[in-house]
C-alpha cells in the first residue's frame, strides 16, 4: 500500500515537470504560421484594395474641382483652431449630458418596472415620457427648448450651451431608460425570485440583483447611445452655440469653401473612435465570458 | 477498432493542471464510464474530445483520424461526435421535432421529411410521440433531456458523450434517462459518459475510468473497480460517494 502511494507521488513529480511534447511544439508552430499567413493575406488585399480606390478617385475628371472645394489644406489649417474650440464645447455639453441621461433614464426604467397599484401614476408618467420623446426629433426639442424657455422669460437668460444639454438629456434619457429596461427584463425571472426569497425587498434586489446583471447585458448597446449622443451634442449649433459645427458654419460663410465642414465632421469622428472600439472590445470578452473559455 | 484513442492528453487552465497525460480508449458498441472527484477534470475531458477545449499536449484520435491536427475542420469533427451536457440546453425557441432534427437538416443535409420520419420513430420509442409538436418549455426537465439524447443520436453519431446527464434531474427522473441509456446500449452506440451515480455506472458500464491527479488512475471492469479496487485512492473514493 504504502509503495502505491509512493507511486502516485512519483507519477505526480513527473508531471509538475511538464513539458510540451514535439508533436505540439510542431503543432503551435503550424497555428502561428497559419495565423501569420492570413495577416499577410489581409495585408495584401488591404494595399491592393486601397491603391486600387486612391488610383479610380485621383484619376477621376472632376478630383480637383473636389478636392479644391472639400479638401483644401490652406483653409484647412486656418479653420482648424476655431474649429477645436467649439469641439471643447461639444465635449463640456457631452460630458454633462452624460451625467444627466444616467439619472434621469436610471430613474426612468426603475418607475417603469413598479409593480403593484400604488405606482400606477409613475409608471404611467415614465412610460408616456419614454413614448413622447422617443418619438420626437431631437431638433423640435431643441428649438423648443432652447429658444421656448428663453421667450418665456426674457430677462435672466440661460446660456444656450446649458439649454442645449438640458434638450439632449431629455431625448437621450429616454432611448437609455428603454435599454436598461429591456436589460432589466431580459434577466431571468428566476434571479428575482432567488433574491426574493432571500428576503431582499423589491428594491434590494433591483439594485443589488437585477440591475448589475442588467447592465452587463446592455453595456454594448448603451455604448452605442453615447456615440450617437457624441456626434448629435453638435445640433447645439442650431441655437447659435459656438460649437465645432457652428464655427465650421462661420469659416466656410467667409471662404464659400465647404473644407470647414469635413475639417469639423473628421473631429467628430476621431472623437468617437476610442469609444467605437472600446465598444467592439467590450461586447467581444462579454461574447467570451459568456462561453467560459471554450472555443466554438 | 478504437474509436476513440487518446495519447498523453494535457490540459491547462492558467496554472492549473487538470489533466495530465491521459491515455485511454472506447472500442466500438463499448460504454465507458468516466468516474472521480468533483474537479477531477472529467468534464474538461469531454470538453477535449469535442474540441470546445483545445488540448495543450497530446494526441487524440476518432476512428483513427488525428483530430487535434490545427488542419482540421472541427466543425466535421464535431458533426461526427454527439454530446448531451448536464443542462438540457435544448433551443427554447424550436419546437421538439426541430431541435431534433437541426443538425440532421442544417449539418448533415438530410431531406427534412427523412429526418422527421426518423425523430418521430426515435421520439415514439423512447416514449416522447406526444410531445413532438411541443416547445420545450412545456417537457419536464427528464423528457427536455431524453429529447436532448434523441437530438444527439438522429444524426447516428461515432461517439457518445454524455456529461453527467442525470445530475440536473428530480430523482424521480433519473430512471426515465437512465432506461433510455441502457436502450442504446443495447443498440450498440459507443458511449463515454461521466456521472456520479455510481449504480448506474455499475450496471451499464463495459469498462470503468477512475480520474484522479490530472490522469485514469485506475481502469477496468465495473466488477474490479467496485469490488476489488487496487488503489487506496480508488477505495476512498468509492467509500465516500457510497456511504453518503
Ligand atoms: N473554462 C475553465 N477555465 C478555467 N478553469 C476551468 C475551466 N473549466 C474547468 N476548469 C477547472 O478544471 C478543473 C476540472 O473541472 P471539470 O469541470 O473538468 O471537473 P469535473 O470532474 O467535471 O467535476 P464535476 O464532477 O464537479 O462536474 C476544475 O479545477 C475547474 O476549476
Ligand atoms: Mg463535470
Amino acid at each position: 500500500m504504502t509503495d502505491r502511494a509512493a507511486d502516485a507521488a512519483g507519477a505526480a513529480d513527473a508531471t509538475e515537470a511538464w513539458e510540451p511534447s514535439a508533436l505540439e511544439l510542431e503543432r503551435r508552430l503550424t497555428r502561428k504560421r497559419a495565423s501569420r499567413r492570413s495577416v499577410l493575406i489581409a495585408l495584401v488585399s488591404t494595399v491592393a484594395f486601397a491603391a486600387i480606390a486612391g488610383w479610380l478617385v485621383l484619376s477621376s475628371p472632376g478630383w480637383a474641382d473636389v478636392q479644391q472645394a472639400f479638401f483644401n489644406p490652406e483653409v484647412a489649417k486656418d479653420s482648424f483652431p476655431k474649429i477645436l474650440e467649439g469641439l471643447w464645447l461639444n465635449i463640456r455639453v457631452l460630458f454633462f449630458a452624460t451625467i444627466a441621461v444616467a439619472v434621469v433614464a436610471t430613474l426612468l426604467a426603475v418607475m417603469r418596472s413598479l409593480r403593484g397599484p400604488v405606482w400606477f401614476p409613475l409608471r404611467a408618467l415614465a412610460t408616456g415620457y419614454t413614448d413622447l420623446f422617443r418619438g420626437l426629433p431631437v431638433l423640435i426639442v431643441l428649438y423648443l427648448v432652447g429658444f421656448g424657455i428663453p421667450a418665456l422669460n426674457p430677462e435672466n437668460r440661460i446660456s444656450v450651451a446649458v439649454l442645449g444639454t438640458i434638450g439632449i438629456t431629455l431625448c437621450y434619457s429616454a432611448y437609455v431608460a428603454e435599454v436598461l429596461r429591456a436589460g432589466m427584463e431580459a434577466v431571468h425571472p428566476s434571479q428575482r425570485i432567488a433574491a426574493r426569497s432571500l428576503g431582499l425587498s423589491h428594491a434590494k434586489t433591483l439594485r443589488l440583483v437585477v440591475i448589475p446583471q442588467a447592465l452587463r447585458k446592455v453595456v454594448p448597446a448603451l455604448m452605442n447611445d453615447f456615440v450617437s449622443m457624441q456626434k448629435d451634442v453638435g445640433l447645439i449649433s442650431v441655437l447659435g452655440a459656438v460649437d465645432a459645427v457652428r464655427a465650421a458654419q462661420i469659416a466656410t460663410a467667409s471662404t464659400y469653401n465647404f473644407t470647414p465642414y469635413v475639417v469639423a465632421g473628421l473631429l467628430f469622428v476621431a472623437m468617437s473612435f476610442p469609444m467605437i472600439r472600446l465598444t467592439d472590445h467590450v461586447s467581444a470578452r462579454m461574447a467570451k465570458r459568456e462561453q467560459i473559455g471554450g472555443t466554438v | 477498432m478504437s474509436v476513440l484513442e487518446l495519447h498523453g492528453v494535457h490540459k491547462l487552465f492558467g496554472d492549473n493542471h487538470v489533466l495530465k497525460g491521459v491515455d485511454l480508449d472506447v472500442d466500438e458498441h463499448e460504454v465507458v464510464v468516466v468516474i472521480g472527484a468533483s474537479g477531477s477534470g472529467k468534464s474538461t475531458l469531454m470538453r477535449t474530445i469535442n474540441l470546445i477545449e483545445r488540448v495543450d499536449d497530446g494526441r487524440i484520435l476518432l476512428s483513427g483520424d488525428d483530430i487535434t491536427d490545427p488542419a482540421v475542420d472541427v466543425d466535421k469533427v464535431r458533426a461526427r461526435i454527439g454530446v448531451v451536457f448536464q443542462h438540457f440546453n435544448l433551443f427554447p425557441h424550436m419546437r421538439v421535432i426541430d431541435n431534433v432534427t437541426l443538425a440532421a437538416r442544417k449539418v448533415h443535409g438530410t431531406p427534412a421529411d427523412v429526418a422527421r420520419d426518423r425523430a418521430v420513430g426515435l421520439l415514439e420509442k423512447f416514449g416522447l410521440g406526444e410531445k413532438v409538436e411541443d416547445y420545450p418549455d412545456r417537457l419536464s426537465g427528464g423528457q427536455q433531456q431524453r429529447v436532448a439524447i434523441v437530438r444527439a443520436i438522429l444524426t447516428d453519431p461515432e461517439l457518445l458523450l454524455l456529461d453527467e446527464i442525470t445530475s440536473a434531474l428530480d430523482p424521480m427522473l433519473v430512471g426515465e434517462v437512465l432506461d433510455l441509456v441502457r436502450d442504446l446500449k443495447a443498440q450498440g452506440s459507443t458511449m463515454l459518459m461521466a456521472t456520479h451515480e455510481m449504480s448506474f455506472a455499475r450496471s451499464v458500464a463495459d469498462r470503468i475510468v477512475f480520474m484522479h491527479g490530472g490522469r485514469p488512475l485506475e481502469v477496468g471492469t465495473p466488477e474490479q473497480i467496485f469490488g476489488d479496487p487496487q488503489h487506496p485512492e480508488t477505495r476512498e473514493f468509492l467509500a465516500r460517494i457510497t456511504h453518503r
